[in-house]
C-alpha cells in the first residue's frame, strides 16, 4: 500500500519537474524583462515560436541541441521586435506585447505550412535526435529515483541551472544591479552614465531568448513535434508565475513548480477512471493560476519603473 | 570690498563665460557669467523660471549652450554629457532625488562604478569600505546596508552627497536641496557645506531662500528672466538687498497687516480622531476653532497629522469619531461636494496632484467646482464662451501669467499654478478658507501675494485656517498659532506674543499643555 503511495508521488514529482521546465525556462525570460522596466506579455508568442524553430530545426538537423539554441534565436528575434517598438519608439508595452502574441502565432503556423508540404504540424523528431535523458538507465529497477528522473530530459537540470545563473547575474554581478535600477528609476541610472537603451534591448532579447527555450523545452523533450496547440497559454501561466513569484528568479521557480505540479496532476488524474470529465481536470492548472493570482498575489513589488517608456527629459 | 577685490587672490575651478541658451525664440540664459571659486560656497539665486536649472544642467552636461565658453581649472571644455562633467569632477544633487529605493545606501553609491572582482562580479566588502571611508571623511554618517525606502529624507540627501563625492566630485551643484528637509535637518546641511569646503570642495548651491543663501554662501550671482543681474559678497549685503535684485523692486517682509478685532467663531473642531493609512490614529482627541476676520495658524513639523486633519476636515478621509462644524452645521464625514457647498474652499498641500488637473487649460480649472452651474452650463452643456469670460476675468485680477486661459495647467510655473487655485477658491467667497502649505515652494514674489490673498480674506471678515510647516510664515501671518504636535494641539498663542524658540519647543514636543 505505501509502496503505490510513494510510486505514485514519485510519478507526480516526475510529472511536475516536465512540466513546470519550459514554464521555468519562459519565465526566467519574464523576470530579465521586467526588471529592466518592460512588460513582457509576448512571451506566450516567444514561446510559440520558439517551439516552432526547435521542432522545425530539430527535424530537418537532427541535433537537439542545436535545434535549442535555434529556438532561442528565434525567440530572442521576437524579444528584438518587441524592444525596437518599446524602447526605441516608447510604444505602449502591453499592446506591443499582444502584437507579438498573434505574430508568434501567425508566424509559426505559416512557416510549418511553408516547410511541412501545408501542414499545420510540423514532423516528428526521430526518438534518437530528441533532447536526451541523462539519467536513463541510471537507477535500478523499481527504484523510486528511477520512476522521477529516468524519463527527464537534460532540459529540465538545465532549467534549474538557468535559475542559478541568472539569479546570480541579478544580484551578484553589476551588470545585473544595474538592470534592476534601470527598471526602478531610469533617470537616476542615466545620471550616472548607465544606459537605460542598451540594458532594456539586452533585458528584452535576452527574455525572447528564454521564452524560445521553454517553447523548445515543450517541442524537443516533452513531445516531438511542434502543432499550434502546443503552447496554449503557457506562456501566460509562466508569466503569472512570475508576478507570483515577486519578480525575482527564485520566486519564479517556485511558482513554476506549482503550476507545473497542478498541471503533473492533472495528467496523473487523467489516468483513472473518474466520474468527472477529463476536460475538466485539465482545466487544473489554469484555474490554480487564476485562484493564486486573485487570492495571493497582493501588492506584489513590481519594479516601479516596469511599463513606463523612458524618455530623455531633453527639450530641445 | 567689493566681489572683484575680495576674489582676487581665490583660485578659479569654473568659469562660465557669457553663457547664452535659447529654446526657439525663449532666451532662458542670456549671456550668464558665473565664476567658482576652490573651497567657496557660490550660491545662484533667482525666482522660479528664472534660468538657475537651465544654467546648472548646461554645466552638467544635459544641455548645450547655444553660445559662451565654459573652462575648469582654466582649460576651455566641452561637457556634452553628463559623465563629461563627472570626469571633470562635478557633481550634482538633483532636487529630486536619483535615489533606488529599494537598493541599500551602498549600492546606491556605487551604481555605475561598481568595484568588481573577476568576470564583473560585485565586490560588495570593497564597496562598504569605501563607502565608510569617503562617509567618514565628510562626516557625512549613513547606514551603508540601510535600504532608501527606510531612510528619512535627510539621509536620502547625504547619500546623493557621497554619491558624488564617490565619483570624485570636486565641484558640487547642489540644486533646491533644503525644499525636502525639515528646520533640523537644514541646520545639518548647512553644516555638511561647510565640512565640504573645509576639505577644499566647492559648491554651487542653487536657491530661492534667501535665509540659507546668507547662512551658507560665500558669493551669490543673481539672475532674473535668463539676465545675469549681479554677483554679491554674501557678507556685504542682507536677505533685503538680494530679495530686491531677484525680483527687480523692493519686497517686504514682514507683513503688512492692520490690527482687527476677530468676530465669532464660525469653524470648529471638537475631539477629533482620524486615522493614517496605515490605520495608526494620526489625529488624536483634536480641538481647535477658527474665528470671523482670524487667521489661525498651525504650526507643527511635517508627519504630525496635519494632513490627515485637511482631509478629514475637506472630506477625504473617514473621520473616526468627534464633530467638524461650519456655521453651527455638522459636516463630520461628509463628501467634498457637500464641504464645499457649506463655504469651506480649500488650497490644498499638493497643488499638483490634488489643486489643478494638470492636463485641463486654465479655464476648465477655475470652474472645477462650479462647472455644473450656470452660467458655465446650460441644461448640462459646458458654455465654453462664458467660461472663457470668468477664466479672463480671474487671470486679469490675480495676475496669472501667461494672460492666456487656453494654456494647460501643466505649463505654467508653480507660482502662477498657485494664482490659478487661489483665484479659484477665493472667488467661491467661501466663509472659511484652508491654506495647506500654501508657498511650497514658491518665490519671494510670489510668497508676497499668496500672504497678501490671505490677508484680504480676513479683513473682508472672513475665516483663513493656514498651515505650514514654515515657522516664519506662521509668525508673520497668523493672528493666532496653534502648535500641534502627535495629532494633538499641544497650546495656542496669540501671534503677538510668540517666541520662536518657545514655538520651536512646542513644535518637538517640548510644549505645556
Amino acid at each position: 500500500m505505501i509502496e503505490t503511495i510513494l510510486s505514485n508521488l514519485a510519478l507526480i514529482i516526475g510529472t511536475t519537474l516536465m512540466y513546470s521546465t519550459p514554464l521555468i525556462y519562459t519565465s526566467l525570460g519574464g523576470v530579465l524583462s521586467e526588471n529592466s522596466g518592460v512588460i513582457n506579455i509576448g512571451l506566450e508568442g516567444m514561446m510559440v515560436i520558439g517551439a516552432f524553430a526547435g521542432a522545425a530545426i530539430g527535424y530537418f538537423v537532427g541535433d537537439p541541441w542545436i535545434a535549442f539554441i535555434g529556438a532561442g534565436i528565434a525567440g530572442g528575434l521576437f524579444g528584438l521586435l518587441h524592444a525596437f517598438a518599446c524602447v526605441t519608439f516608447g510604444a505602449n508595452q502591453v499592446v506591443s506585447g499582444i502584437a507579438v502574441n498573434f505574430l508568434g502565432a501567425g508566424i509559426a503556423l505559416f512557416l510549418s505550412r511553408m516547410f511541412f508540404e501545408g501542414a499545420t504540424m510540423t514532423k516528428s523528431i526521430a526518438l534518437d535526435n530528441k533532447m536526451p535523458r541523462p539519467l536513463n538507465g541510471v537507477f535500478p529497477d523499481g527504484s523510486l529515483l528511477k520512476i522521477i528522473f529516468d524519463n527527464q530530459y537534460a532540459t529540465v537540470y538545465l532549467a534549474f541551472f538557468m535559475v542559478l545563473i541568472i539569479w546570480f547575474f541579478m544580484y551578484k554581478t553589476k551588470y545585473g544591479l544595474r538592470l534592476r535600477s534601470v527598471g526602478e528609476h531610469p533617470t537616476a541610472a542615466d545620471t550616472l552614465g548607465i544606459s537605460v537603451m542598451r540594458i532594456r534591448y539586452f533585458a528584452v532579447i535576452m527574455s525572447g531568448v528564454f521564452a524560445g527555450f521553454g517553447g523548445a523545452a515543450m517541442s524537443l523533450a516533452i513531445v516531438s513535434n511542434f502543432r499550434p496547440t502546443l503552447i496554449s497559454g503557457h506562456g501566460f501561466i509562466a508569466l503569472a508565475a512570475m508576478i507570483f513569484g515577486k519578480w525575482k528568479p527564485q520566486g519564479a521557480l517556485l511558482a513554476c513548480l506549482l503550476f507545473g505540479g497542478a498541471q503533473g496532476l492533472a495528467v496523473f488524474l487523467g489516468q483513472f477512471d473518474f466520474e468527472i470529465s477529463t476536460q475538466l481536470i485539465s482545466m487544473l492548472p489554469y484555474v490554480i493560476t487564476i485562484v493564486v493570482l486573485i487570492g495571493f498575489v497582493g501588492k506584489s513589488a513590481a519594479p516601479s519603473a516596469d511599463g513606463i517608456p523612458y524618455e530623455k527629459e531633453h527639450k530641445y | 570690498m567689493g566681489y572683484e577685490n575680495v576674489t582676487q587672490s581665490l583660485t578659479k575651478v569654473i568659469e562660465m563665460k557669457k553663457i547664452t541658451k535659447k529654446f526657439g525664440d525663449f532666451v532662458a540664459n542670456d549671456s550668464v557669467n558665473l565664476d567658482v571659486f576652490k573651497g567657496k560656497v557660490h550660491a545662484l539665486l533667482g525666482e522660479n523660471g528664472a534660468g538657475k536649472s537651465t544654467l546648472m544642467n548646461i554645466l552638467y552636461g544635459l544641455y548645450s549652450p547655444t553660445s559662451g565658453e565654459i573652462l575648469i581649472n582654466g582649460k576651455k571644455v566641452d561637457i556634452t554629457n553628463p559623465n563629461i562633467a563627472i570626469e571633470h569632477g562635478i557633481g550634482m544633487v538633483h532636487q529630486h532625488f536619483m535615489l533606488i529605493k529599494p537598493f541599500t545606501v551602498a549600492q546606491n553609491i556605487i551604481l555605475g562604478q561598481e568595484p568588481t572582482s573577476k568576470m564583473s562580479v560585485l565586490n560588495m566588502k570593497k564597496a562598504l569600505k569605501d563607502v565608510k571611508e569617503i562617509s567618514e571623511r565628510y562626516g557625512l554618517y549613513v547606514d551603508p546596508n540601510a535600504k532608501i525606502e527606510d531612510i528619512s529624507v535627510g539621509m536620502q540627501q547625504r547619500v546623493e552627497i557621497l554619491k558624488a563625492l564617490y565619483r570624485g566630485a570636486e565641484i558640487l551643484i547642489l540644486d533646491e536641496p533644503t525644499a525636502v528637509l525639515t528646520p533640523q535637518e537644514i541646520v545639518e546641511l548647512i553644516q555638511i557645506i561647510k565640512n565640504l569646503t573645509k576639505e577644499g570642495k566647492s559648491i554651487i548651491l542653487i536657491s530661492h531662500k534667501l535665509k540659507e543663501i546668507t547662512a551658507a554662501a560665500d558669493f551669490c550671482l543673481i539672475i532674473r528672466r535668463g539676465k545675469h543681474i549681479d554677483t554679491v559678497v554674501v557678507s556685504e549685503t542682507n536677505e533685503e538687498g538680494l530679495a530686491s535684485k531677484m525680483v527687480g523692486r523692493e519686497v517686504s517682509f514682514s507683513v503688512a497687516k492692520d490690527d482687527k478685532e476677530s468676530g465669532d467663531e464660525i469653524f470648529s473642531i471638537k475631539d477629533l480622531i482620524v486615522k493614517d493609512n496605515r490605520d495608526i490614529i494620526a489625529v488624536d482627541k483634536l480641538n481647535l476653532s477658527v474665528k470671523k476676520g482670524e487667521i489661525l495658524g498651525l504650526a507643527g513639523i511635517d508627519g504630525n497629522g496635519q494632513t490627515e486633519l485637511l482631509e478629514a476636515i475637506t472630506g477625504l478621509r473617514k473621520v473616526e469619531s468627534g464633530e467638524i462644524k461650519i456655521n453651527g452645521e455638522n459636516i463630520t464625514n461628509n463628501t467634498p461636494f457637500q464641504v464645499i457647498s457649506k463655504k469651506i474652499s480649500h488650497i490644498p498641500e499638493d497643488r499638483q496632484k490634488r489643486g489643478l488637473v494638470m492636463d485641463f487649460d486654465i479655464s476648465e480649472n477655475t470652474i472645477l467646482e462650479n462647472y455644473y452651474k450656470y452660467p458655465f452650463a446650460k441644461r448640462g452643456v459646458l458654455q465654453y464662451d462664458n467660461i472663457r469670460i470668468y477664466a479672463k476675468e480671474l487671470i486679469d485680477k490675480f495676475d496669472v501669467r501667461p494672460k492666456e486661459e487656453s494654456k494647460m495647467a501643466r505649463t505654467l510655473s508653480g507660482g502662477n499654478q498657485q494664482k490659478v487655485i487661489i483665484a479659484r477658491e477665493v472667488t467661491n467667497n467661501p466663509d472659511l478658507l484652508i491654506a495647506a502649505q500654501p508657498t511650497r515652494g514658491l518665490d519671494v514674489g510670489a510668497i508676497e501675494f499668496v500672504h497678501k490673498a490671505l490677508i484680504e480674506q480676513r479683513d473682508n471678515d472672513k475665516a483663513v485656517f493656514l498651515i505650514s510647516f514654515e515657522l516664519d510664515e506662521i509668525m508673520n501671518v497668523s493672528d493666532r498659532i496653534a502648535v500641534i504636535y502627535e495629532g494633538k494641539i499641544v497650546g495656542i498663542v496669540d501671534a503677538k506674543d510668540a517666541e520662536v524658540e518657545k514655538l520651536g519647543l512646542m513644535m518637538a514636543g517640548g510644549g505645556n499643555e
